[in-house]
């Protein structure tokens, strides 16, 4: 142990320690250091009063402000929900299709089912609602189960094969080759047909047989022209809209073996109110019939 | 402890290491009984081969420093590398590559490397070779120093190993399963054994402070370990197990551990590395005794209950979040009593800044530290909270105390380290020093600017209402949103990696007792007279 001694660059004692050579100065603690650190523990004594702080046998002393987090937000949802209370009341009153008449209800239909589209719907239809492979595009005026509003409204609340509604829109394309309901040479001839109703490139040799195959097993559903039905759910075959895609190898696929999508049935979790707003932003993004 | 001794442990643990293996339930429970089995097999070969001569018992125990400052350098670069990995796969998703290297996987490789292997290694060896140094006395337990730093590497292999192959606890910053977390006590029970026992036969009549943060950290990171990992195996021959808390319970518990990893580990631990080498490479005492007791025992009694501070606005009471808030604001002080400290330190000696590059890093670590431990108790604040939480404001503040803080400050004592350690005259290149200075600076300063804007702008997205109450973005427009933001961190951290490549460079050639014929940082010519 050394001496206590001065130290020269600022004439401040040592404490007279020293470990491997280093010394320790004996300066007192920075004034606005203990200030500061004061103020803090009042604050923090203000704050503790003023909110729920102390742990209790039962429960914790709820503080002065009778505040709470949950408190906070029931709040301002209570605020939100009251000023849309009224608006969302004509809207569970009336028929969904009587809404885009109203000019201010339809302004906050379209606005509240933007926001319920953006939280419940973008992940599979896309934040612009154009789609992805396998997810329908929204914006266009292809409709599988038909765009009308009434429709879209009714896809929506129901879902695309929700086997939980028993509601939900139902159709089910048969596994062609799988199955084995259709020959290797008769798909590909079809297929090839098809893909003609659009004016895409295809075998020409193959038209006559994949004509006589497509009016055996498939106009049923999608119609002589290929224009498909919304009451079947049949994809119109003769635009150029194609949800499993276009080419030869695609459209032989979805022959063979479909795939067939599936969307849930939004009508219990979002309730009424929703889903006619959802169905009003939907009609309004340009498709809509 | 005698070799016959030491040769029947190793047996023993070949032995338990084998009935593991040969009951494994599942795959990585297994190739780890494997490993144990080889590294239990090589243990036993290096005791009946080694040279056994008393040491010196006056001489100082640096074997394990040695290899600890080499570990840390090494844990540093893969730690950073898998960081830069991370990074990339955020901006650019692709480089998920599944099933080992996808993002949940790499990430906490990336945190346990940084945090645990390069931070853990930089305590391990820096406390060895100050408690001996400020103590007068050899490292207490013989063979036990080196049971803890190669024990120490084992749980790391077998953590890392383990992220990768699939397993993990799902706890934040203590992801590995039970009998990793076992094995992780002996050998922290044995580091406490060797630092205590070394403190107990100092010659010095008084305790350095410097000792007094490395015991701090040491006993509390042992209390957390425990007690967060407390949990039930599924079977004691597979790694699946269950924590023994649920629900509240067990977040809170969590952020308990969590808070104070940062707390004790990240903090007290390198306040410890700060009060021997900054005093050290300043030649100059420590600025005040009495805010170095002051600020330790308020730090101490005041961050263990900081935690719920990670928990606001969830299932927890409110009563626990207000105290999580309030503790924190009160650790604003006792934080900047060692910024103050260690700055201040420095009266006398403030040229070196120009002079020397490793003072230039300690004070950037200092910088740091005095500016994450001002913004840790801002977002504890619940309404700044509101915003930050979730956001990559909280990956930016952990990166500017992480890279600031706790990477500065292990370089520099690194630097003042290798030619001491190795019997070097001085460093390689104190201009690499200067380079590294660098490229770590303005990485930094990159990465936590790059995340507090897009943390911020991603907190106002998420909370964006128009009048009516609708939420005006969805969460894929505020990911896109952050896409350039998540570009830019990968080059912060590109440039951080580089300058951990120059010090590993720098690290070798000294080693191998290279001098760079290099200028002088400052010519005598430009010193004050």
């Amino acid at each position: 142990m050394s001496e206590k001694e001065i130290d020269s660059v600022t004439n401040v004692e040592t404490t007279g320690h020293e470990w491997d050579g280093i010394k320790e100065l004996n300066n007192p603690l920075p004034r606005w250091w203990v200030y500061v650190f004061y103020a803090t523990i009042v604050f923090s004594i203000g704050y503790a009063v003023y909110y729920p702080a102390i742990p209790l046998i039962e429960g914790a002393t709820q503080g002065i402000s009778g505040e709470t987090t949950r408190g906070q937000l029931h709040e301002e949802m209570a605020a939100v929900e009251a000023g849309r209370a009224d608006m969302l009341e004509q809207i569970r009153g009336m028929e969904v299709g009587e809404i885009p008449a109203n000019p201010e209800l339809a302004r906050f239909a379209s606005a509240g089912g933007a926001s319920a589209f953006k939280v419940y719907c973008s992940q599979c239809h896309g934040s612009g609602a154009q789609g992805a492979a396998g997810y329908p595009n929204l914006n266009d005026d292809d409709w599988l189960w038909g765009g009308s509003i009434e429709q879209i409204a009714a896809t929506i609340r129901h879902g695309v094969r929700y086997e939980a509604d028993g509601d939900t829109r139902w159709s089910e394309m048969p596994a062609f080759g799988r199955d084995q309901l259709l020959q290797r040479e008769e798909i590909l001839a079809v297929a090839h047909y098809v893909r003609s109703l659009s004016g895409l490139e295809h075998d020409r040799g193959a038209m006559d047989e994949g004509a006589r195959v497509y009016a055996e097993n498939c106009a049923a559903c999608h119609g002589e022209d290929g224009l498909g039905n919304t009451d079947l759910g049949a994809p119109n075959l003769a635009d150029a809209l194609w949800l499993y895609g276009d080419s030869q190898q695609e459209i032989v696929s979805q022959i063979n073996n479909p795939k067939h999508g599936v969307m849930p049935a939004w009508g219990e979790r979002l309730g009424d109110a929703v889903v006619k707003q959802l169905a009003v932003y939907v009609h309004g993004l340009g498709g809509g019939e | 402890m005698s070799k016959a001794i030491e040769l029947s442990l190793a047996a023993f643990a070949g032995l338990l290491a084998l009935f593991m293996a040969a009951g494994a339930q599942d795959a990585v429970y297994e190739f780890h009984a494997y490993l144990f089995f080889i590294v239990a097999v090589l243990v036993a070969f290096w005791l009946i081969g080694r040279d056994v001569t008393a040491a010196d018992p006056d001489s100082y125990m640096d074997g394990p420093v040695r290899l600890g400052v080499l570990a840390t350098v090494f844990w540093g670069i893969v730690g950073f590398l898998v960081g830069v990995v991370a990074a990339s796969q955020l901006a650019w998703p692709d480089l998920n590559i599944e099933p080992w290297f996808n993002f949940g996987r790499v990430r906490p490789l990336h945190t346990s490397a940084v945090v645990f292997a390069f931070g853990g290694n930089a305590l391990l060896c820096t406390s060895f070779y100050v408690v001996q140094r400020t103590c007068r006395a050899r490292l207490f337990g013989g063979d036990l120093a080196w049971f803890v730093f190669w024990g120490y590497q084992f749980f790391i292999v077998l953590a890392a190993t383990g992220y990768l192959l699939g397993n993990s606890q799902s706890k934040e910053y203590a992801e590995p399963e039970w009998y990793i977390d076992l094995w992780l006590t002996i050998v922290w029970v044995a580091y406490l054994i060797v630092f205590l026992g070394t403190i107990l036969r100092r010659k010095e009549p008084h305790i350095y402070v410097a000792n007094w943060f490395y015991l701090s950290f040491i006993v509390t990171v042992a209390m957390l370990h425990v007690v967060n990992a407390l949990a039930i195996p599924v079977s004691l021959t597979g790694s699946k197990s269950y924590s023994l808390f649920s629900g509240v319970q067990d977040a809170l518990t969590q952020w308990w551990y969590g808070h104070n990893a940062v707390g004790f580990f990240l903090t007290a631990g390198f306040l410890g590395m700060m009060y021997y080498f900054v005093p050290k490479q300043a030649e100059r005492p420590v600025y005040s005794y009495r805010l170095s007791i002051v600020h330790f025992w308020s730090l101490i009694f005041l961050y263990i209950w900081a935690g719920p501070h990670h928990l606001h606005y969830t299932a927890l009471p409110d009563w626990a979040q207000t105290l999580g808030m309030v503790f924190s604001i009160m650790l604003w002080m006792p934080s900047w009593g060692g910024m103050i400290n260690g700055l201040m330190t420095l009266s006398g000696a403030w040229d070196k800044i120009r002079t020397d590059p490793i003072i230039r890093m300690m004070v950037m670590a200092l910088a740091f530290y005095g500016m994450s431990t001002f913004e840790g108790p801002m977002m504890s604040v619940k309404s700044v909270n509101a915003l930050s939480h979730y956001t990559d404001w909280t990956i930016g503040h952990v990166h500017s105390g992480a890279l600031g803080w706790v990477g500065m400050i292990s370089f520099g004592a690194i630097y003042f380290l290798v030619p001491r350690l190795y019997g070097r005259e001085k460093l390689y290149s104190l201009r690499m020093v200067n380079w590294h200075f660098w490229l770590a600076t303005l990485g930094i300063a990159a990465y936590a600017g790059v995340m507090w804007v897009s943390g911020i702008m991603q907190g106002l997205m998420w909370r964006e209402y128009d009048p009516e109450g609708f939420l005006v973005y969805s969460f894929a427009e505020t990911v896109d949103a952050m896409h350039p933001f998540y570009v830019a961190r990968t080059f912060a951290g590109v440039l951080y990696l580089a300058g951990g490549l120059v010090m590993a460079y720098n690290v070798a050639m000294t080693i191998m007792g290279r001098e760079r014929n290099e200028q002088p940082i400052v010519t005598a010519a430009a010193q004050p007279a």
